[in-house]
């Protein structure tokens, strides 16, 4: 497919001397604290995040803004501005190394490298005064000090890759001449110029049209069945986790609140926000009675309430829920072999009511 | 309050073609030049935002209408109320053209009809304060209510989109997007309109709060028997409100009919595609699910496809080439020189296309999935409802009241520099 022929990052097993495990989960993520230190008070994003991300996995990180899931994405791609942000807790293991404790010189080497980001207003993420060629060709010019003709001649292939059409005419273009679609094409073609393992894409369709959103989904899903990469899909859209995701993570408040297969999870959801969610949705496939949404909105993060986030919008909390803040576990014994877990003080009743 | 009491609903069942519609439409046409030169500016061309787009809008309904951005939606919205002025056509409110009405008469024609925007942090000043933002229509449209009882009907107003009277006078940016949203529904329920054109109202909202706005929408119809042209783009949104639905693409209306006809037996190749690409939010279909996938962008409208607009993305219009290049006919040709008229081909709705033809794409849910998530009551120790929006109030109170704080003590810090300047 390509010329400059480039060994998948999938079989790298060292970065700036740095041995890498090939056993280990692509993307492990530990107990995850990010604070943002602000003059009014510090906030916390992220509190005991975990998650992990295999080879040739979708894992969809859902929640409504303000809960933390594109601060958990800036934080493995280790681009959190500090100050005001701190991560003060917690690993991000990629492939057994750990990223907290790297010197930022050799962090580079990862960053774009290996993990890669997208983002979701690619006209803003793209630099309106060069061409997308250029940008393009810029990512292997500095990572791997390709020749300028080499450069080019790679991104042509990339654009094409992503099926924008006659690609080699468009190199010259500047992105405020294609379309949304398009540029989040381009975006996509740069993330992957370099052939990371790790693909995070931060609502990359948010933007765009429910025609293009579908062509935008397709190419990732293709591009990630070629590579073998994993990708992180951070959106608050629950329509398209149902679509692309393995695994899903739930967050609220800046903490995962239920994580589990995909199926599972919209299935059987176990925590009272997540079957809230559902309950909220109006769906597509059939005219529904009236929606019960969840009262109140998700909680300003520099008054967090009390022992579980949710407790206030809650229709099953109790005097516990105030008090104690409930960790992830297995919600259900019947679920002991699903891989599952939910913060919730009462799931196995809630499982038990679902029968 | 005599005037401001809200109409008594007209018999709410959906007014059809019993009653005559609320606002009728015809053949409007928007089009904006495109210019070139500064001082001496020629017409170098059209952009064709809408064209000859027709519908009624009956008492009490909701009428959907969907397309992609650029489909020319909103413009049909923005020129209903005259902030475009239309190229031709016309809207038969109350049995008087809008389009035909002076400055003075369309300000007034706007008490009945009015307008709820996308954007809750743009669209409400943020230097006027609750109050007075809800007030500001028996500003313009004197002699509804007289001054002093105006702030009483503010705070029953507040209390009916379910906000707290008494945060009368905090300024917008201390509540949240869901809340900010309820306030321009109050203040397009002051003047107790007929219509009420709805553009993207809940996609910027989380999904918690998005069902919170849609629901409080469903009840002031209901109670006062609005008529509601709803823009959207999320197809399930529409599905839920909307009790007919009407497609644009490229400035054209291209099928109309109810929610039924529109999901279950659309006809035209543009709205089957566009249902195909719209996310079930099951797992479970993913595999089931055909996706009809459209190829490139929209057309620009400044220079439309000859014929049929959608002809150049669409699939049906590949699909019969192909076939004909092996067989020798010569269908599409049709496509390129016709342009369809939305009219309704032998099926139970219209649709603009010259070969409609019924097809299945999104097939119903067997069983409801919400239902299927939810606890039995029964079995669980739930708190009352009452319980639980009262402790939500207090949490939103006190977030509020917490912006409250930091905006007088911003203004105290203020007026303290102020003081040692001088």
């Amino acid at each position: 497919m390509s010329t400059t022929a480039v060994p998948s990052k999938l079989a790298a097993t060292e970065i700036a001397g740095h041995p890498l495990d090939p056993d280990s989960p692509l993307l492990d993520v530990e107990d995850l604290r990010v604070e943002f230190r602000m003059p009014t008070g510090t906030v916390v994003a992220n509190d005991r995040v975990n998650y992990t991300l295999n080879q040739g996995e979708t894992l969809a990180i859902l929640g409504e803004s303000g809960s933390g899931k594109s601060v958990s994405a800036q934080a493995v791609m280790g681009i959190i501005d500090t100050p005001p942000g701190h991560i003060t807790d917690g690993s991000i293991r990629y492939r057994g190394l750990d990223l907290l404790t790297m010197p930022e010189n050799d962090r580079r080497h990862v960053r774009g490298n290996h993990i890669s980001i997208i983002f979701q207003d690619a006209l803003s993420a793209l630099n309106p005064v060069f061409t997308v060629g250029f940008q393009i060709a810029e990512m292997l010019r500095v990572h791997r000090g390709t020749s300028k003709k080499d450069a080019r001649a790679r991104a042509a292939e990339l654009m094409d890759r992503v099926k924008i059409p006659s690609a080699r005419e468009r190199l010259d273009a500047y992105p405020h001449e294609f379309s949304g679609g398009m540029r989040q094409r381009v975006m996509i073609a740069m993330a992957l110029a370099l052939d990371p393992a790790i693909l995070i894409a931060d609502e990359p369709t948010t933007a765009l049209d429910v025609t293009v959103q579908a062509q935008v989904m397709d190419l990732l899903a293709e591009l990630q069945a070629d590579t073998g990469m994993g990708l992180i899909l951070i959106t608050h859209d629950l329509g398209v986790v149902a679509e692309v995701a393995d695994r899903v993570a739930v967050m609220y408040a800046g903490r995962i609140v239920e994580t589990g297969d995909i199926t599972d999870v919209y299935h059987r959801p176990t925590h009272p926000y997540t079957i809230g969610l559902m309950e909220s949705l109006p769906q597509l496939d059939i005219k529904g009675g009236r929606l019960r949404p969840i009262p109140g909105s998700p909680p300003d993060l520099t008054m967090r309430p009390s022992g579980c986030a949710f407790h206030p919008r809650c229709r099953y909390a109790q005097q516990v829920c105030v008090d104690d803040d409930p960790p992830l576990r297995l919600p259900h014994p019947s679920m002991a072999n699903d891989d599952r877990e939910s913060a919730c003080h009462f799931s196995e009743e809630i499982v038990d009511a679902q029968q | 309050m005599p005037s401001s009491e809200p109409r008594p609903s007209q018999g709410m069942t959906v007014g059809r073609q019993g009653d005559g519609p609320a606002l009728e439409v015809r053949n409007l046409v928007k089009h904006f030049p495109l210019t070139k030169g500064i001082v001496f500016k020629r017409t170098v061309g059209q952009i064709q935002a809408v064209d000859d787009v027709s519908f009624e809008l009956y008492p009490g309904e909701t009428l959907g209408l969907v397309g992609e951005s650029g489909s020319g939606k909103s413009t049909v919205a923005r020129t209903l109320l005259r902030l475009h002025e239309p190229t031709s056509g016309e809207a038969i409110f109350q049995g008087q053209d809008l389009f035909k009405l002076s400055a003075s008469d369309m300000r007034a024609a706007r008490r009945d009809i009015q307008m709820i925007f996308q954007d809750p942090y743009s669209s409400l000043n943020p230097r006027m304060t609750v109050g007075d933002i809800v007030a500001e229509p028996w500003r313009i449209h004197t002699g509804i209510l007289p001054r002093n009882e105006q702030r009483g009907r503010v705070s029953e107003l507040l209390e009916l989109v379910g906000l707290n009277p008494d945060h009368i006078n905090r300024f917008p940016h201390q509540f949240s997007g869901g809340q900010r949203q309820r306030i321009g529904v109050a203040r397009a329920l002051a003047v107790n309109p007929s219509v009420i054109i709805a553009d993207e109202p809940v996609s910027a909202l989380d999904v918690s709060v998005q069902a919170q706005v849609v629901n409080l929408l469903e009840d002031i119809q209901e109670e006062f028997g609005i008529a509601f042209l709803f823009i959207a783009h999320d197809l399930s949104v529409v599905r839920h409100i909307a009790d007919r639905v009407a497609v644009m693409y490229l400035g054209r209306m291209i099928e109309v009919g109810t929610e039924e006809q529109i999901y279950e037996r659309p006809v035209h190749p543009y709205t089957q595609a566009l249902l195909s690409a719209a996310p079930i939010a099951d797992p479970k279909r993913r595999a089931e699910s055909e996706r009809i996938l459209l190829e490139g962008d929209l057309p620009s409208p400044a220079d439309p496809p000859s014929g049929c607009r959608f002809r150049t993305r669409c699939w049906l219009f590949n699909q019969m080439r192909d076939e004909d290049e092996a067989t020798g006919g010569n269908r599409t040709e049709k496509c390129i020189t016709d342009d369809p008229r939305l009219e309704d081909g032998g099926f139970d709705h219209p649709s603009a296309c010259h070969y409609p033809q019924e097809r299945h794409i999104i097939a119903s849910a067997e069983v409801d999935r919400v239902a299927a998530v939810r606890p039995d009551d029964s079995k669980m120790v739930v708190r009352d409802d009452r319980e639980i929006e009262d402790a939500v109030k207090k949490e939103e109170d006190a977030q509020i009241e917490a912006a409250e704080a930091k905006h007088v003590e911003a203004l105290e810090s203020r007026k303290a520099k102020t003081i040692d300047e001088t």
